[in-house]
């Protein structure tokens, strides 16, 4: 007789534990402590495991999630990492920082009367239990290709394609401009949303299957693509670079003091560890803080800026719902008492005799006829106000580092400076033996989509190397 | 890790160390820069390379203590390593097809403005030196600018070595004694860069001058290093070192300069530092 499969009919998510919003103000501690078991395997009973599994096909890489999920239902957190791991080589990092409601979540079925099974719940609890319990096989090192495989940047692309390469047998150097690897989730993404002892442990696990990574070399400056082909010996190149330099919003006062890009607050604040007081990198603590953009790297400032004792305000062009940072980060942003100014466009800064910002002149906008991206566009009313801080902090997009298309001559890109792929599916660029993906390509966009970027060009870079001589 | 070979100490203020960073060297050229990170718990901050040897993989820095960091790289002896040295960074300066040019380096400016004038004598200039310092006890590199300069001048704020008077003033005399430059590349603190854009301006030479703003990672990340060029904000770290003196906004470099003075008076209390001058 087959096995009938007993489901949760609970409607809501299993709710995740965290840190109340008094205590992560005063501190940097992650805020989502995670399920325990038996929470777990609650919320995997919730999943229908639906046979045409609609999660799966949402999802950038792929990741079998009524397989892992039922290895859950079976209490076998050991093939559950197993399963994840055929697709997505970072769980633990996927797990807290995807949007998981405009990707696997948003089609689950559960959703059409309750909540969607919390699939990112539960791939964290997988990954956080794999590490604790040390359950995962060891790292087997894969017979050598004598294939040499060069990645330009540390950042969820650029370790993913290692990963790949590497368990292919491929010799692989990731090339690191900062002076640690990690990318966006060393820089960008807050201790609080992110420990950093998980990109540390995933970096050491590539380690472990050969992959080399090279910190404070700067492609296109230290060593260009060229040199990397021609010189070094390397078979092929992927780039993953990111989108490294900060958007201006080009007005006037922009200069002041007290005006920052989000890259270098996150950067000052993250990767420098402003925040501890045994460090010297210095970072700004405003007491009223404008964060200007409704994305994720505008939530992350925000609350950066909160933890280091602001009152702050988020000023965003469109209305909520519009707003792209994933729901659960405008959550906790509200929370812990960030305040949301929608429909406001900032137009003037301005300081005070010494230079610093004093306050931001903004125009009120309106929602006008969707436009390209389907969201309604924001309209100007000629209507102002005037928003007193000390600190401005532009989290407005970025656009692609110049300095690898500067120096790389046939690489084709955009006017706006991405790397054009002739293939979306590879990543494959104009030059040959060279491939690309993430934000270096497509503009700012997400964690995961960097991931599923490189992972695809690792597979195409695998293919080219197995026929070339 | 990168391995200190040579610490001089040029002057009580300024030091020189030759660093072991081949893949530094390998592509280094005159104007460009390096960030560095003594340790750990370090700031990362621009140093521009004074000399470099691409065959021993050396590179050298000259700077000046003025924080915690360089007060901490001050401290080292040979043997020791700094966490982290990332480069070449910058634009090189632009040194070729020039007839004559005046370098104007001002206290520890003159380490920038060494490798950019030595470069210019090397691809076929005609270079005329001005180095100013307040006193004589803090002169640097004078041998060294005088081994390719056809015009060599000393100032002194004080007049207790070479002239007394500003750069400035000795600019003016050689612009007046019919020198026609092609372009005068002035190196040094703000201020004196302000004002020799503002002689140059006056007299219409074409003048670069090498902007060293506060800077996070040196790659174009952070828009820290943004100086105001004309109507356009550029960075620094990505678009320069190097600008057309007579666009930026002096005023405004200075002002931004001063951004985070409270943390690094603390800094310098945390390490020990003395502050006496």
């Amino acid at each position: 007789m087959p096995e009938v499969k007993k489901i949760n009919r609970q409607k809501e998510k299993t709710p995740m534990p965290q840190l109340s919003p008094e205590v992560r103000i005063t501190n940097f501690d992650e805020v989502a402590l995670g399920l325990d078991r038996e929470a777990a395997i609650n919320e995997a009973m919730r999943c229908l495991g639906c046979p045409d599994q609609p999660c799966v096909g949402k999802c950038p890489v792929g990741v079998p999630i009524p397989a892992f999920i039922n290895c859950i239902v079976r209490d076998n957190p050991k093939a559950a990492i197993k399963t994840i791991k055929r697709q997505n080589l970072f769980p633990a990092i996927c797990g807290r920082v995807c949007p998981q409601e405009s990707q696997c979540e948003s089609v689950c079925v559960r959703a059409r009367n309750g909540q969607p099974v919390g699939i990112g719940y539960l791939e964290r609890y997988v990954a956080d239990t794999a590490a604790r319990e040390n359950l995962e096989d060891p790292t087997r090192v894969p017979n050598p290709t004598g294939k040499k495989v060069a990645i330009v940047g540390s950042g969820p692309g650029g370790l993913a394609a290692a990963g790949e390469l590497a368990k292919a047998g491929h010799a692989v150097t990731v090339f690191e401009a900062l002076h640690k690897p990690g990318g966006v989730l060393e820089y960008g993404i807050p201790q609080f949303r992110l420990p950093k002892d998980i990109v540390a442990r995933e970096v050491s696990k590539l380690k472990e299957l050969g992959v080399r990574i090279k910190t404070n070399v700067i492609v296109g400056k230290s060593v260009t693509i060229d040199e990397l082909l021609d010189l070094e010996g390397f078979d092929a190149v992927y780039i993953g670079s990111g989108a490294g330099l900060p958007t201006f919003m080009n007005i006037p006062g922009e200069n002041f003091n007290g005006v920052f890009s989000a890259n270098e607050y996150l950067t000052r604040t993250n990767l420098m560890k402003g925040y501890l007081p045994e460090t010297r990198t210095p970072v700004y603590r405003a007491k009223k803080a404008a964060i200007v953009g409704g994305g994720n790297v505008a939530m992350d400032a925000a609350r950066c800026a909160r933890r280091l004792g602001a009152d702050v305000t988020i000023i965003y062009r469109r209305s909520e719902a519009e707003l792209p940072a994933r729901a659960e980060e405008v959550e906790h942003a509200k929370e812990e008492g960030i305040k949301f100014q929608m429909l406001t466009s900032p137009v003037e800064i301005q300081a005070d005799e010494n230079n610093w910002v004093n306050q931001v002149k903004c125009e009120t906008m309106i929602l006008g006829e969707p436009d390209a991206s389907g969201r309604r566009r924001p309209q100007p009313t000629g209507e102002y106000v005037t928003l007193e801080c000390d600190c401005v902090i532009m989290a407005i997009g970025n656009s692609p580092n110049p300095l690898i298309g500067q120096t790389t001559p046939g690489l084709d890109l955009q006017k706006w400076g991405g790397i054009i792929v002739t293939d979306e599916t590879t990543g494959q660029t104009t030059k040959s033996k060279v491939w690309a993906g993430g934000d270096a390509v497509s503009g700012a966009a997400t964690v995961i989509l960097a991931l599923g970027a490189g992972k695809a060009a690792a597979k195409a870079i695998n293919q080219y190397l197995k026929t070339a001589s | 890790m990168y391995k200190v070979l040579e610490v001089e100490h040029l002057n009580p203020t300024v030091t020189r160390l030759k660093v072991e960073a081949p893949e530094v060297a390998r592509k280094a050229l005159p104007g460009q820069f390096v960030i560095v990170r003594t340790d750990e718990a370090g700031e990362r901050i621009p140093l521009t390379i004074s000399n470099y040897d691409r065959g021993l993989g050396h590179i050298e820095i000259i700077f000046q203590i003025v924080g915690s960091e360089t007060f901490l790289l001050d401290r080292k002896k040979p043997g020791d390593y700094l966490s982290d040295i990332a480069g070449p960074l910058g634009i090189a300066s632009e040194t070729q097809g020039k007839n004559k040019v005046a370098v104007v380096g001002g206290g520890v400016g003159c380490a920038i403005a060494l490798p950019v004038a030595r470069q210019f004598a090397q691809d076929g200039a005609v270079v005329h030196s001005i180095v100013g310092f307040r006193t004589r006890d803090l002169v640097i590199l004078e041998d060294e600018f005088k081994d390719f300069s056809a015009e060599f001048r000393m100032m002194t704020d004080d007049g207790s070595y070479g002239q007394k008077g500003l750069v400035t003033n000795a600019l003016e005399e050689l612009i007046c004694a019919g020198h026609q430059y092609d372009e005068v590349f002035a190196v040094g603190p703000v201020i004196m860069m302000k004002f020799v854009a503002q002689l140059t301006k006056q007299y219409k030479v074409k003048t670069k001058v090498s902007m060293n703003p506060i800077m996070v990672d040196g790659t174009g990340m952070c828009g820290a290093c943004r100086v105001q060029v004309g109507s356009e904000t550029k960075f620094a770290c990505v678009h320069g070192p190097d600008f057309d003196g007579h666009l930026i906004d002096y005023d405004l470099l200075m002002r931004r300069n001063t951004q985070y003075r409270d943390k690094e008076q603390a800094n310098v209390q945390e390490v020990g530092m003395v502050c006496n001058a």
